[in-house]
């Protein structure tokens, strides 16, 4: 967990500060989780990212904002080695996947969750073996499978659907269903491509939950692409702990504290229209920032 | 993008798909259940449509080929002439046509909704090849069963034939049996083999490369499982005209 003291910019830690020092000499030695150096990508003649460069550091969560059409999606997939980029490189953990074949590919997507918009989960396979998927593919003994299937759902708070088949699933639960999905084998990155779109508030709100856990307890990297500024709320102004009790708990980022590891990207036009903290996306005066924020 | 070019873009993603599925069967995982599914599903749930196509075309031969065969004379040679016409050409086309129909749609069906629903994309992010995965399979399980599909096909045809035959035109059942057994060699028998494997590859390449290429959500899957249909449709026509051609000059040189 990193925080950072609004008033000297000093870091605090709530638990372990000898930790966190430890953690940041670390991070100063490890390369970024994602990094993309001016990546370019266009289909046929449309320009979908230009000369677009960026990093989402060990344990960032990083926004990726921007209305329809703007790329948002394509950098997930860039990431995954869906689409090759025209131009530029991308690096996960340091290793330049740009040039990588399928094989290599595969390799690096074994570390890498990623959560689609409708969950993506396979029709024809019930809910456990949906979230055995990765696990089953590498022949692993069915009672670890069992053991971390219920684990996973346990960790979205789904165990009593794991016999049942997605079609019987409500649109949250498919999603939480695609996170436990996505976190089997415990990846270092985890990708959300828009997780809440069309659903409930308090639907929205469990997703996000398990972003913030992700991101605060299992410290994980991730891109979270999203359009919906409520998201962005949740995320940006809590912070997930361990009680006593073991249960993790959400607690309000206040003046005291606020959360440097969440920064916020908008794409406009293939480029990178603004980066930095929430509060400075929410002090922006640019014209298309505010009408993002406000809607009008 | 003139028809051509896009005929010449199409031949090499196909080709493309061959390759890469081919590559599939030397890496592991290999996907064993996986064949045998499809094998069950392609191969057992078609055999009911293909009985009762292979039945009533070799009755029909028999029903249209008999008078004039009467007329001829020559009606002891009505067991040759549909084992001629059904092991060497209608057994494989209308099996394999059937299986374009039953089989084609649905692969291309199924892979297509995945592609709009994102769970190729998720397999693929999940560290799985859709390739080896999804296609391969689907490729080996026809290749393997439509020859037997056919060999039924062809079974039951001759049985149909022999029923028409007996029932409504008199004709001896130890006639027809004897004229079908000295009327089919070996060539024939060859030939009712070799086309069928051909036509299960083309099948299955051809409908899993429109699963795949969908695009434009659901009415894309409906666009390409008719493509899918119609494009193995017209490619086992075509190619049963070349493979004829081939089969014939080579299993006639070297067996008389």
């Amino acid at each position: 967990m990193s925080f950072e003291s609004t008033n000297d910019q000093t870091s605090v830690e709530t638990a372990d500060s000898s930790g966190l020092a430890a953690a940041d000499i670390a991070e100063e030695q490890t390369p970024p989780a994602i990094e993309f150096r001016n990546v370019d990508l266009a289909f046929d003649d449309q320009v979908i990212l230009d000369k677009v460069s960026f990093c989402v550091e060990r344990g960032e969560t990083r926004f990726v904002l921007g209305g329809s059409g703007t790329g948002k999606s394509t950098i997930i997939n860039l990431v995954l080695g869906l689409l090759k980029p025209d131009a530029g490189q991308i690096l996960v953990e340091g290793e330049d996947i740009t040039e990588f074949d399928d094989v290599e590919l595969m390799r690096i997507r074994k570390n890498i969750g990623m959560v689609f918009q409708e969950g993506a989960l396979f029709d024809s396979l019930s809910v456990y073996d949906n979230v055995a998927y990765r696990l089953h593919e590498a022949r692993v003994d069915e009672d670890e499978v069992e053991h971390e299937v219920r684990r996973m759902l346990h960790f979205v708070g789904l165990e009593d659907a794991i016999d049942k088949m997605p079609i019987e699933l409500s649109g949250g639960m498919r999603r939480r269903v695609g996170i436990a999905r996505a976190l089997v084998g415990n990846p270092n990155i985890v990708l959300f491509d828009e997780p809440t779109a069309g659903l409930d508030p308090p639907t929205a709100r469990t997703i996000c939950e398990l972003a913030i856990k992700l991101r605060d307890i299992e410290d994980v990297s991730s891109i979270f692409v999203t359009h919906e500024m409520n998201n962005l709320d949740y995320i940006s102004s809590e912070y997930g702990i361990i009680d006593r009790q073991g249960q993790v708990k959400y607690e309000l980022a206040d003046k005291t504290y606020c959360l440097i590891n969440t920064k916020v990207m908008m794409l406009l036009k293939g480029d990178i229209w603004f980066t930095g903290r929430v509060e400075e996306l929410k002090a922006s005066q640019d014209n298309y920032i505010r009408k993002f924020i406000q809607g009008k | 993008m003139d028809l051509i070019t896009q005929f010449l873009v199409e031949l090499q993603q196909i080709t493309n798909l061959l390759w890469r599925s081919i590559k599939g069967l030397r890496k592991r995982p290999r996907y064993f259940n996986e064949i045998v599914n499809q094998m069950d599903q392609i191969g057992v749930g078609s055999l009911g449509i293909v009985v009762l196509t292979g039945f009533f075309t070799g009755g029909v031969l028999i029903l249209q080929a008999y008078p004039t065969l009467e007329y001829y004379g020559a009606q002891s040679n009505a067991g040759q002439g549909v084992a001629t016409s059904l092991i060497r050409e209608l057994g494989p086309v209308l099996t394999a046509l059937m299986v374009a129909g039953r089989v084609g749609s649905a692969i291309s069906a199924e892979l297509g909704s995945m592609v709009v629903s994102q769970q190729i994309d998720a397999m693929r992010a999940l560290g799985t090849s859709p390739v080896r995965k999804l296609v391969t399979p689907r490729i080996i399980a026809l290749l393997v069963t439509l020859p037997m599909l056919t060999i039924a096909a062809d079974l039951f045809g001759l049985i149909g034939g022999g029923i028409v035959a007996r029932q409504l035109h008199g004709l001896d059942m130890n006639v027809y049996i004897s004229s079908v057994r000295t009327g089919t060699d070996i060539g024939d028998l060859l030939a009712g083999i070799i086309k069928p494997i051909s036509f299960g590859v083309l099948i299955g390449l051809i409908s899993c490369y429109k699963g795949l290429s969908t695009k434009g959500g659901t009415v894309g899957v409906g666009v390409s499982t008719t493509q899918a249909v119609v494009a193995s449709s017209i490619n086992v026509i075509i190619a049963d005209f070349f493979l004829s051609k081939i089969l014939q000059s080579v299993l006639d040189s070297t067996m008389f």
